[in-house]
């Protein structure tokens, strides 16, 4: 896919949805493609060196100790935890059929998010639904 | 032509077809200042010919003899260490003359069918089938963006002579290494040179890989950073137009800043496609991103159709793990000469060859994944991607199961009691070897430490990777040695 219906497309990401079209211009060619076959690991779990993935087309399982927790699909994200907390994954993320992602290099995270606070917000925002639902969950 | 030659050692039937009319392939053209990217180092204390050498040749053919192997030193004239683009072709050449390959020359692939469990070649000298086809057709072909009126700019590989560029207004759209090879080349004869393109720049020397723009290219960005006339944009381009003398370009920056550029050239350094023809309609290869690389399996199969297989730069498309980002080397001659090799045994062993795997003595174990860390070429140029992997077999002892994708041996099933050693970065430290032990269905990743000197085979290391092995290793050898 071209880099300009790439830019199209995560305009539909929550995300992503307070950019102009030069900075989701930008967070196309900052950020990697790469595609996924089915059952292909992208992040494993425990094991070092991890990255920010978007999902631009299909669905991904969130498997722990080999069982399928959640399913993520088109506009979630994934691996910012261990991003941000400099640890391995604590899950296996592996793909549903074909899955399309975006990717950014863990070491790219920190400064991207400080040079697009719209997008740390967001990210903070997605955070915090996270923690909710844990905690609704818990109680 | 690695692999043919790695197929034609391990005595796997094929045809090797080239449209080219002989050896050097695109090194007859390219690269466009005539000079290459990818060093050879003449003195390495090692001797040209060894395997140890290997990490200092970036641009040899790996071949499995002495007489076939480290080629480029041979033919550099001392001048450089990178080699001019007339040694390149040179050095493919004779490799192609010492291994007596077979090549039909001159013979171009036009479409492409399939039949039963066969796939079929229309070819300009008629239909080739083979139940299993491998693609090295590179990823060479320019590749312009949609933006309107860049129509107008010439792209990578349609440049006028340089000198007619003298005193001319230059604007390159493209902040990697193309549009970087070509600022460094313009910039003697330029008055000015504007490189745009929405994302900042980012140099090798800064994420210690092949990420980024490379030394060689890094004037134009110190000419910038001194005020000399370069200007380098983060910015979109919105439009070109044509004017009576010479183009007026639109961009807007990433601060959303609009600037307008009267230049008198406008050149698209925007990047490569891959040349697949019809694999994505006829047979379904699909294919991502700008460049059109096929998605492959870490076997360099493609994702979507099993028989096709891919070799050379466009197994940029199996990306292997990506550890902290860094990719492999496979788009250059450094990574992909290994996955060729890789992938020849992987297909002698489809069509039932059995492959030579030597047991290692148990006292041997330690010292010589040590020594792969520290010498072996794959791990090397191959990082976080290609691994040495050793088995722990109960009827056969430890078994030397060669170089993997490290990824094979993470996510496939098969290997349980073995262990992988293979050498990462995590773009800010200098480098260091890994170990992955499985074992009752688990992973576990050991780093060893870096060294300044890159000698992996320190007491510590020992150490550290007989503690990693324990679970695997009788128990009076995962003590440490020294």
């Amino acid at each position: 896919m071209a880099d300009e219906e790439l830019a199209d497309t995560i305009a539909g990401f929550a995300l992503f949805a307070d950019l102009s079209t030069p900075q989701r211009e930008q967070v196309v060619d900052v950020f990697s493609e790469q595609w996924f076959g089915d059952g292909e690991k992208v992040l494993r779990q425990g094991l070092s060196g991890s990255g920010l993935y978007v999902v631009l087309d299909g669905a991904a399982a969130i498997r722990i100790d080999g069982v399928d927790r959640a399913t993520l699909r088109a506009g979630d994200y994934f691996g910012e935890i261990s991003c941000l907390l400099g640890e391995a994954p604590t899950a296996d993320i592996v793909a549903i059929g074909a899955l399309r992602c975006l990717v950014l290099s863990s070491a790219q995270v920190e400064s991207f998010l400080k040079a697009n606070p719209n997008v740390m917000y967001r990210l903070l925002q997605g955070e915090a639904r996270k923690v909710r639902t844990t905690t609704k969950w818990l109680s | 032509m690695q692999l043919a030659y790695s197929l034609h050692r391990l005595g796997v039937e094929h045809a090797a077809l080239s449209a080219d009319d002989a050896p050097g392939g695109m090194f007859r053209k390219w690269p466009l200042f005539q000079r290459m990217l990818s060093w050879t180092k003449p003195y390495t204390g090692f001797k040209p010919g060894s395997r140890e050498f290997e990490r200092h040749d970036w641009n040899s053919l790996a071949g499995d003899e002495p007489a076939h192997r480290g080629l480029m030193a041979s033919v550099m004239d001392g001048t450089s260490y990178f080699p001019s683009r007339p040694e390149m072709q040179r050095g493919l050449e004779l490799f192609a003359e010492r291994t007596t390959l077979r090549f039909r020359y001159g013979c171009r692939w036009e479409s492409t069918g399939k039949d039963g469990n066969d796939f079929v070649l229309k070819t300009s000298d008629g239909e080739y089938r083979a139940p299993r086809v491998v693609f090295a057709v590179g990823v060479a072909q320019p590749w312009k963006p949609l933006t309107p009126g860049l129509e107008h700019a010439a792209q990578y590989g349609e440049l006028r002579p340089v000198e007619t560029y003298t005193d001319h207004r230059i604007f390159i759209i493209g902040k990697q290494n193309s549009g970087f090879e070509i600022a460094s080349g313009l910039l003697p004869l330029a008055r000015q040179i504007i490189l745009a393109s929405p994302s900042s720049t980012k140099l090798s020397v800064n994420t210690h890989s092949l990420v980024g723009v490379r030394a060689r290219y890094v004037q134009p960005f110190e000419d910038s950073v001194l005020a000399g006339g370069v200007v380098i944009l983060d910015a979109s381009i919105e439009e070109v137009k044509r004017t009576a003398d010479g183009f007026d370009v639109h961009v807007r920056t990433t601060t959303d800043k609009p600037i307008q550029f009267l230049v008198d050239d406008v050149i698209a350094a925007t990047g490569f496609t891959t040349p697949l023809r019809d694999l994505a309609d006829a047979v379904g290869v699909k294919t991502f991103g700008q460049s059109g690389l096929p998605a492959q399996t870490h076997f360099w199969e493609s994702i979507s159709t099993p028989g096709i297989y891919f070799a050379g730069t466009i197994n940029q498309g199996s990306k292997g793990l990506m550890k902290h980002g860094i990719p492999s080397n496979s788009g250059a001659c450094q990574g992909y000469r290994y996955n060729a090799r890789v992938l020849a045994r992987h297909l002698a062993e489809q069509q039932g060859i059995a492959l030579e795997k030597p047991t290692i003595p148990e006292n041997d174990v330690i010292p010589t994944m040590l020594r792969e860390a520290r010498f072996g070429p794959e791990l090397w140029h191959q990082r976080s991607y290609l691994a040495r992997v050793v088995s722990f077999v109960p009827e056969r002892g430890i078994v030397d199961e060669g170089v993997l994708p490290l990824m094979y041996f993470l996510d496939d099933g098969r290997f349980d009691g073995a262990a992988a050693i293979t050498l990462e970065s995590n773009g800010h430290e200098d480098l260091y070897p890994v170990v992955y032990v499985r074992h009752d269905g688990r992973i576990h990743e050991t780093r060893l430490p870096d060294d300044p000197f890159l000698n992996f085979e320190t007491t510590q290391h020992r150490t550290d990777l007989a503690h990693a092995l324990e679970p695997l290793l009788s128990p009076s050898l995962s003590q440490p040695r020294t």
